[in-house]
């Protein structure tokens, strides 16, 4: 399997927004998420686990999200949520995989 | 696909074995009542909830999980969550997890938020084995629990890809 693996991927609002409004982040990122729970057909043995199991999310250097995922989460993951713009910064997401692999990605937040 | 029915074969099998007669009941409906058979969680769901969010009642309201009651693609179904609640210093929601009962391993995904997301509005793509019960539970700061339980079908088994 080689699948491709990482390009992380954050769309935050392209425009600038107002202070207290509330934004929606989509992330998207590649990865095969295997469970550890299904066969190769051809040899008969069991893939072995490969999944993000955390995600963090940090707005202006503070961490405002954490998510910890499990191998049925979908291959290749999407991911969207939302935070409060308080003032422009960055937001910045990193997955760690069980194999200790850890991707990054920021998007800036502007607030006029 | 041929896989993913060689193992639930082989679980019926097993299943099939161990419950006897009751399960084996005819042809063609005896493939519906391995459905059945197998509807059984891995584990004890209400255990797994209170280990995650603590133990206590849950009030039936707030949360919602807006997706059809079938699943077209078992391996890519859309989760959106939304929980009806403020987000503020000192009241808002700390913790959501997702549950698939029948998944081999039911907890599927837990987030931890903070007043700084403004709103609890999540949205990613599970896989499901087979038809279940989805769950999702809140958790506000004060410990109180918010739930749904929604059954969703879904068309073929969603181990592979």
């Amino acid at each position: 399997m080689a699948d491709e693996i990482g390009n992380p991927k954050i769309r935050g609002p392209k425009d600038p927004v107002k202070k207290g409004d509330l934004v929606e982040i989509k992330s998207l990122i590649k990865h095969p998420m295997e469970s550890g729970l299904r066969k190769d057909k051809e040899t008969d043995t069991l893939i072995p686990a490969h999944f993000i199991d955390q995600v963090v999310v940090e707005y202006g250097g503070k961490q405002v999200l954490k998510a910890t995922w499990t191998g049925a989460v979908s291959k290749d993951p999407f991911f969207s949520f939302f935070v409060k713009a308080e003032a422009t910064g960055p937001l910045k997401m990193t997955w760690k995989d069980n194999k200790g692999q850890s991707f990054s990605a920021e998007a800036m937040i502007t607030v006029a | 696909m041929d896989h993913t029915n060689g193992v639930t074969r082989r679980t019926f099998f097993r299943t099939a074995g161990l419950l006897g007669a009751a399960v084996a009941t005819s042809g063609l409906a005896g493939f519906s009542s391995v459905a059945r058979a197998s509807d059984a969680p891995a584990v004890n769901i209400d255990e797994l909830i209170a280990k995650q969010v603590g133990a206590g009642p849950i009030a039936m309201e707030k949360v919602a999980l807006d997706i059809p009651a079938t699943a077209e693609n078992a391996a890519l179904v859309r989760m959106p969550i939304t929980v009806d609640h403020p987000m503020e210093a000192n009241n808002f929601i700390q913790s959501v997890i997702l549950v698939i009962d029948n998944n081999p391993n039911p907890l599927v995904a837990q987030f931890e938020l903070l007043p700084e997301s403004g709103k609890v509005s999540l949205e990613f793509r599970a896989r499901m084995a087979k038809s279940s019960k989805v769950r999702v539970i809140a958790k506000s700061n004060s410990g109180k629990l918010y739930g749904l339980v929604k059954d969703i079908q879904v068309a073929a088994g969603g181990c592979a890809g």
